[in-house]
């Protein structure tokens, strides 16, 4: 094993390079995101206050269908036809041609979706990276343009809202949207996106609560609840990705990667 | 140049991603090997590589339940309600199958709170409680690897700034493949449908 290891590897950076040179990809753009705290919409009774945040770099777009495609050149045991169900149920890159083909017709440079957790997760190792926690992203995602948090904004909250009523049938957008405080784009408005702790969120916005038998299956403090109810782009989100399980995609879920400040692949 | 860790995937799966075209079937060969029981299925849950260790300290895998039925599921040791129902209630799962069938089920159950729930505590509830060893492993992942085993079997959980942990429970059959054959949400009296699984997976087992 150790032997094949070894001799494989300079073929396997060829192939990465061939790969990305393929598909004309660049090294991902991450910018950084300074510490501080977050009101998140998420709350719960033990955990009422602001949360702290350490700093992290965030890549700047989400991952595109190009840089997907040179990930599975790299790492074959992705493409659709190799990777295990556990990973990655039927949807996985349902749309996509042949195994590694993004596909001609559609945009390289739209976000990828139909990707599992497990296969983002892969992704974001392959460039040094990881999923962003739920409350990286919602840190990140509270920023406008010129405020660092501006969900305090009627008219902002709207805007990202109005996402919400286009229909969703049309091909997806490149991305490169506006970049927001941080230098972040298209984190409202694309793609919803994976977060590594999807399966934290327990939202309690249904009955389990009463004489529920449903009741025991929460263990320890009371359950989370929304705090912030105006922000309903962002409780949606959260909706959405609490009734996925890991091996899920669906056509309007991507992801983006982060990774600590200052490092490098 | 890009590194390429593949941190959770399986020995068998990892040693694919190393191969190129020119060795495939040499690595093909050699990844065979590293399966102890003939190929998984694709919707087998022991493709996950996730490392372990019981409640003696001894490093095992995941993988290493091929072969055998077993009942999985995730607690943690400081939990005051829920965890210890979910040991009475495999214990009535157990009761409810002819004695050489609960012999043959293996139980595993994998800590949520692997910060806090060492090989000790781990011990101290396997102890406490009188599990047999020969059917009962109590263990513990790393942070990732616990969120990854909780995210393939559906379990949710957040641990608290108190350092409670909300969690979901569920109690999940596992065939001697490692697929899901049935699962169930309900403590306290066992829900007589997954016993009646439970007892027919052991016998297929055989």
């Amino acid at each position: 094993m150790h032997a094949c290891r070894r001799k494989a590897l300079p073929a396997l950076l060829l192939g990465l390079l061939l790969g990305a040179g393929s598909a004309v990809v660049q090294a991902a753009d991450y910018v950084p995101v300074p510490a501080g705290s977050l009101r998140s919409v998420l709350v719960s009774d033990a955990d009422p206050g602001p949360v702290a945040v350490a700093s992290y770099a965030m890549r700047a777009t989400p991952v595109t269908r190009a840089e997907y495609a040179a990930f599975l050149a790299a790492q074959p045991q992705w493409q659709r036809e190799t990777a295990p169900l556990v990973f990655a149920s039927p949807g996985y890159l349902a749309h996509w041609g042949a195994a590694a083909d993004a596909g001609a017709s559609a945009s390289l440079t739209a976000p990828v979706t139909e990707v599992s957790w497990f296969a983002a997760k892969a992704f974001c190792a392959s460039e040094g990276g990881r999923l962003p926690s739920w409350v990286e992203w919602e840190y990140a995602a509270a920023a406008d343009a010129t405020r660092a948090d501006a969900r305090d904004d009627p008219a902002w909250l709207a805007r990202i809202l109005g996402w919400y009523g286009r229909p969703a049938d049309g091909p997806l957008p490149a991305v490169g949207g506006a970049a927001n405080f941080y230098g972040v784009h298209d984190l409202h408005g694309v793609v919803w996106e994976w977060v590594d702790d999807f399966n934290a969120l327990l939202v309690d916005a249904d009955s389990r609560a009463g004489d529920d038998p449903d009741r025991l299956k929460f263990c320890g403090a009371g359950a989370i609840s929304f705090k912030d109810r105006a922000n309903y782009a962002v409780l949606m989100r959260i909706a959405l990705l609490s009734s996925l399980k890991a091996a899920d995609s669906t056509s309007s879920l991507g992801f983006r990667c982060v990774r600590a400040e200052g490092a490098t692949p | 140049m890009m590194h390429l860790p593949l941190p959770t995937l399986p020995r068998r799966f990892a040693v694919r991603a190393a191969c190129h075209r020119a060795l495939l079937l040499l690595c093909l060969g050699v990844a065979g090997l590293a399966g102890a029981a003939g190929p998984l299925p694709s919707d087998s849950i022991y493709h996950l590589d996730l490392p372990l260790h019981d409640q003696d300290g001894r490093a095992f895998t995941l993988a290493s339940g091929q072969g055998r039925p077993q009942l999985v599921s995730m607690f943690y040791t400081s939990c005051q309600f829920v965890c210890p129902r979910l040991i009475d209630t495999v214990r009535d799962v157990q009761r409810a199958l002819p004695a050489d069938s609960a012999r043959q089920l293996h139980v595993l159950l994998v800590t949520l709170d692997p910060a806090r729930d060492d090989s000790a505590a781990l011990r101290g509830v396997a102890a406490q409680r009188h599990l047999d060893a020969r059917t009962w492993t109590l263990a513990r992942s790393d942070s990732a690897g616990t969120r990854a085993l909780a995210a393939l079997l559906g379990v949710q959980y957040r641990i608290l700034p108190s350092g409670d942990i909300n969690h979901s429970t569920v109690l999940i059959l596992l065939d001697r493949q490692g697929r899901v054959v049935a699962q169930s949400t309900r403590l306290g009296v066992p829900d007589p449908a997954f016993v009646a699984r439970v007892a027919s997976t052991v016998a297929a087992a055989d």
